[in-house]
Order: C-alpha cells, then structure tokens, then sequence
C-alpha cells in the first residue's frame, strides 16, 4: 500500500509541477530555456529556505525529477560545501553536486550527436 | 499617426492568425506526460535503492537522473521525443529529460557546421543560460549561508 501511494505522490505531483510549467508557456509565450531557468530557481530557493526536503519525502521523484531536484541539488552541494570546506565551498559546491547530470547530459548529446542525423528537416 | 493606425491594424491580424492552443488539453497531456516520466523515475530509483541498498538515497537521485538523460538523449536522437514534445508541451520541457533533449538536440541539429562551431558551441544554446543561472544562484546561496554561518 506505501509503495501504491509512493507511485500515486510522483504521478500527482510530477504531473502538477510539469503543468504548472506548460499554463507559463500557454500564458506568456515564453520559450523553453526560461522555463528550466524559472523551475531551477525555484528549487534553489526551496532548498535554500530547507522546504524541499519535506516535499522530496512524500513526492520523491515527482520532485526530484523535474528541473526542480536539479536546482535544489545545487543549494544542497553549496550549502554542505560551505559546512566542509569554508570560503572555498561557495564555488566549488554547487557544479560538485550537478556535476553527474550535466557531464552526463553533455557526453550523450555528443555521442548521439555524432551517431545520429537531424530528425528535423525532411 | 498612419503609421500607428496601421501597426494597430497589423498587430489584429497577427493575433487573428496565431493558432490558439487550447487550454485544457494542452494541460491535460503536459500533467500525463509529466506524471508518467516522475513514475517512470521512481520505477528506476526503487530498483536501485534495491540493486544498492548500501548507496544514499542522494546517490540514488543521481543515479536516477543520469539513466533518465541517457534515455531521454537517445530518444532525441532517433527522432522519438519532439514527437513526444508536440504532443506534451510542458510535460517534455520541465522533467530533467527536458534538459538533456535541449542539449542534445541543437547539437544534432547543427552537427552539419562541424564537431566544434557545430556540436559544441549550439549544444549550449538552451542549456548555457540553466547552467550559467544554476552557478550563479548557488554561488549566492553559498555566500549567504557562509555569511550567516558566521554568526
């Protein structure tokens, strides 16, 4: 039954989360780089002021999935950074945190880039 | 005083032009696909947690995410997720998959201009402003914790 409501929390929230983003684009037209910077922000912010962590223990992936997870992993890093190494910490924690995502994001987009031809024009 | 009549005029018949999205489907898809990419996500982090029960549920995230970027860049290559975008709008952007088909896409897209003009300078046209974005706020937050850690 945990694992039903645990599945149903990601669906729910994950779901709001992603519409929430596209009434933004519906209303104001805004394109798409926007949209992951506005959602970044926020889980920074939510981080920051310690919400995130509630929210992650019911919504788990319906959080941690959207660009939301990756903005608050930025504020996590830097904070724990902070704790563990100072002055240093403030630059080094945050892309420490983020560093699995974006190196991996950027090594398949070159490979697939490399295997695979433009879908777009036909 | 023409002029603005007829900017007026031009600006009415843009807007008469602009194919309206309808509100509640649109809405509809991006909740569905957005809820069914989270499920899919915590379908992948419960199997690790249990492949590795000894990692933290950070790693796990970590995990997660990467497998979700790898797939997600995959589909952009093959042609499968702007198919999926069409149909979600938001539901395709907001997931961190969103994230990994805004880089692997300009980079296919251009891979005509060459490995370095082509592939790595456009790879970043979506995804240079999140990151530049992430740094700087965490920089911030950095600051400001060490700030107040001061005290």
């Amino acid at each position: 039954m945990d694992i039903f409501l645990d599945y149903l929390w990601a669906f729910l929230i994950g779901g709001a989360v992603c519409m929430i983003g596209e009434l933004l684009i519906i209303t104001t037209n805004i394109t798409s780089a926007r949209i992951l910077v506005i959602f970044e922000l926020t889980g920074v912010f939510l981080q920051a002021i310690g919400v995130f962590d509630y929210i992650s223990d019911f919504a788990g992936a319906g959080i941690n999935v959207p660009i939301i997870g990756f903005g608050a992993s930025l504020a996590r890093g830097v904070i724990g950074a902070v704790e563990t190494n100072g002055l240093l910490g403030i630059f080094t924690g945050g892309f420490t945190a983020t560093a699995g995502g974006i190196a991996a994001a950027i090594f398949f987009a070159f490979i697939f880039a490399l295997i695979f031809k433009s879908h777009t024009k036909k | 005083m023409e002029d603005a009549k007829r900017n007026e005029q031009y600006n009415r018949y843009v807007s008469a032009k602009i194919p309206k999205t309808k509100w509640w489907p649109s809405l509809f898809n991006s909740f569905l696909v957005g809820g069914v990419i989270c499920l899919i996500g915590q379908g992948i982090d419960d199997l690790i947690m249990l492949a590795f029960p000894e990692i933290s549920q950070q790693s796990s995230w970590a995990y997660t995410l990467i497998i979700l970027i790898f797939i997600a860049s995959l589909l952009t290559g093959i042609g499968v997720y702007d198919q999926i975008g069409k149909f979600a709008g938001g539901g395709s952007i907001v997931p961190i998959t969103g994230f990994s088909n805004s880089i692997t896409s300009p980079s296919i897209e251009f891979k005509s201009e060459g490995i370095v003009y082509g592939i790595c300078v456009k790879m970043f046209t979506i995804a240079g402003p999140v990151i530049v974005f992430g740094i700087v706020s965490s920089v911030a937050v950095g600051f400001i914790y060490w700030i107040i850690s001061l005290f």
